[in-house]
């Protein structure tokens, strides 16, 4: 394994009694790459999360964290490890100053060491204000750059963000990615799960998109969506009698489609062309846009509700 | 069953969490000390002076200076079993504290450990200062070193229920859950364990019975360091004490271990 690599998942298993959450994936995570999970709730992202971080055993299967194995070496692999959860779970009995300072101490960072790191972190996240505020005192996004702080705290060679941005206003969102990328300039590896494509597009090196525990798709997301959707997609909001007759007019031009309730998809490579017969036969479009990673999710994913 | 024996993964990194607990009851000592020192206090003089003035000795010394060696036990009781029951529940369940601390290098026997050493301390900090109270009122009729022992045991019996309770703990869907562990399990122990009467006269199944919570050796053997009457004896609890603290934080890990490792 050359120090080029992080993390090596080998026919990854996790099963819940009945539920198989996430079945048998395989992955590669480079040093200083920031590698996304994308997929429905229940694919199974938040699990292999886990079992990276050692919080959660695996089933069967092989995972190598810095040539690490998760089962053996756990205490090794999370002293290496940052983790900003899903579900807040800051101290509530601490102020943001202890908070940071009792987490440096479960890493065994030496005191004198700890109380600079914390300003540092604070002041990097924007916090100085609140140093001393408990955290019910604290906003939702607060708290958020609050756990990117703890997160940091112990210098990690990774860091898994699951869900970084869920739930905050488009400032701090903003906010958020230019830290994590300045972070990521400075060489961390970070893993990242999000529902929201722009935020994959904006960090993410690589993606998997997942599903039902397997993945689907793997590579870079701008490859990926000129690959598997094409450049451009047009939207129209026709009917479904209109759409065969239209079809059918539109075989010189190459695209595929996809009809989802009252709108027809149509996704090309390069749709000038198409465009201009559209609008030049006066057909009722919709929208003209690029193609995205959301095109490409929910392609593969499907349209259908998970919950 | 295997499982709730394993050898549990316990390093000295439970002090961290003991620091983090410490730190945290800075904030709130002042109620936390009257809430477990108050009621014992009143037990103490209430039921001392109260019963004690129709009674002229009990076991040959005075009511209250009986029941006086008993209360210190019962303080350390409880005060271990509120922090590992609802301390720990809030902990573990409600602000996930645990879920924090499991993302960094300590493990499942790190944190319970630590919970049960905290819990300990509680018992120590509150059973110390009952004793203290005893002492000062000149209840204490043992040699002075006989303290040392006694702190000692305060603190292994802190030990103990502090284990129980994260076993209740590790059970509890709720809190009330609770109020099932303290009627059925403190309740007899705070009754029929000796603290109150001694258990001589008890009809025989009681009696029996008694022999069998584990509150009734620690107070026979706070007893015999307290009062005059010393026994060797009494003394003989400490090491059946001990091996049951061990066993209880064993189950007390692996079965924290099942209900937070998913």
């Amino acid at each position: 394994m050359s120090t080029k690599t992080m993390i090596i998942a080998k026919n990854l298993v996790k099963k819940y009694e009945e539920i198989t959450a996430v079945d048998g994936i395989s992955f590669v995570i480079n040093r200083g790459e920031c590698y996304g999970f994308l997929g429905p709730n229940g694919a199974g992202k938040t699990t292999t999360m886990k079992i990276i971080n050692c919080m959660s055993p695996l089933t069967s299967g092989n995972v190598l964290v810095c040539e690490r194995h998760v089962k053996t070496k756990p205490r090794e692999i999370k002293a290496l490890t940052g983790v900003v959860p899903q579900e807040e779970n800051l101290d509530p009995d601490l102020t943001v100053f202890k908070n940071l300072l009792v987490y440096a101490r479960y890493f065994e960072v030496p005191s004198n060491e700890a109380e600079s790191r914390v300003e540092e972190l604070i002041n990097f996240l924007n916090l100085s204000e609140k140093i001393d505020s408990h955290i019910n005192e604290l906003s939702g996004g607060m708290k958020r750059r609050l756990l990117i702080a703890r997160a940091l705290i112990n210098n990690p060679e990774i860091l898994i963000l699951d869900e970084p941005t869920t739930g905050l206003d488009p400032q701090v969102r903003h906010m958020i990615w230019q830290k994590l990328r300045q972070l990521k300039k400075n060489g961390i590896t970070m893993l990242l799960t999000t529902h929201y494509m722009e935020e994959a597009s904006q960090l993410c090196d690589r993606i998997a998109i997942m599903d039902k525990g397997k993945i689907l798709i793997e590579g870079n997301p701008v490859t990926l969506v000129e690959e598997k959707i094409g450049k451009e997609v047009l939207e129209l909001r026709i009917n479904n009698a209109m759409e065969n007759e239209l079809l059918q007019k539109l075989n010189r031009f190459e695209f595929t489609h996809d009809r989802v309730g009252d709108t027809l998809y149509m996704f090309s490579r390069d749709g000038r062309e198409l465009l201009q017969y559209l609008v030049s036969n006066d057909y009722p479009l919709v929208l003209h846009r690029p193609a995205t990673l959301e095109d490409l999710f929910l392609k593969l994913t499907g349209r259908g509700l998970r919950e | 069953m295997k499982s709730i024996f394993k050898v549990p993964d316990i390093s000295f990194r439970a002090y961290r969490v003991w620091q983090r607990n410490r730190d945290s009851y800075k904030r709130f000592y002042k109620a936390n000390l009257i809430g477990s020192l108050g009621e014992p206090v009143m037990f103490l003089f209430g039921m001392g002076l109260g019963i004690g003035g129709y009674l002229a000795s009990m076991e040959g010394v005075s009511y209250i200076q009986f029941i006086a060696s008993g209360i210190i036990m019962v303080t350390a009781m409880y005060s271990a079993t509120f922090e590992c029951t609802f301390g720990s529940y809030t902990r573990m369940m409600g602000q996930k504290t645990y879920d924090g601390i499991l993302a960094t290098p300590l493990t499942v026997g790190d944190i319970v450990m630590g919970d049960i050493l905290w819990g300990a301390t509680k018992s120590l900090i509150s059973g110390g200062i009952m004793l203290a109270i005893i002492i000062i009122a000149g209840l204490m009729k043992g040699p002075v070193i006989f303290i040392i022992p006694i702190l000692m045991l305060i603190f292994l019996v802190g030990l103990m229920f502090a284990s129980m309770a994260m076993i209740a703990t590790a059970l509890s869907p709720s809190y009330e859950f609770f109020s099932y562990y303290f009627t059925l399990t403190l309740t007899p122990m705070f009754f029929f364990s000796g603290v109150f009467f001694p258990l001589e006269k008890f009809p025989l199944i009681i009696k029996g019975i008694s022999y069998l919570l584990p509150l009734t050796y620690a107070v026979n053997i706070s007893r015999s360091l307290v009062t005059e009457n010393f026994s060797y004896i009494a003394l003989s609890g400490f090491p059946l004490l001990l091996a049951l603290t061990i066993i209880l934080v064993i189950v007390a890990v692996n079965m924290i271990e099942k209900r937070v490792v998913k």
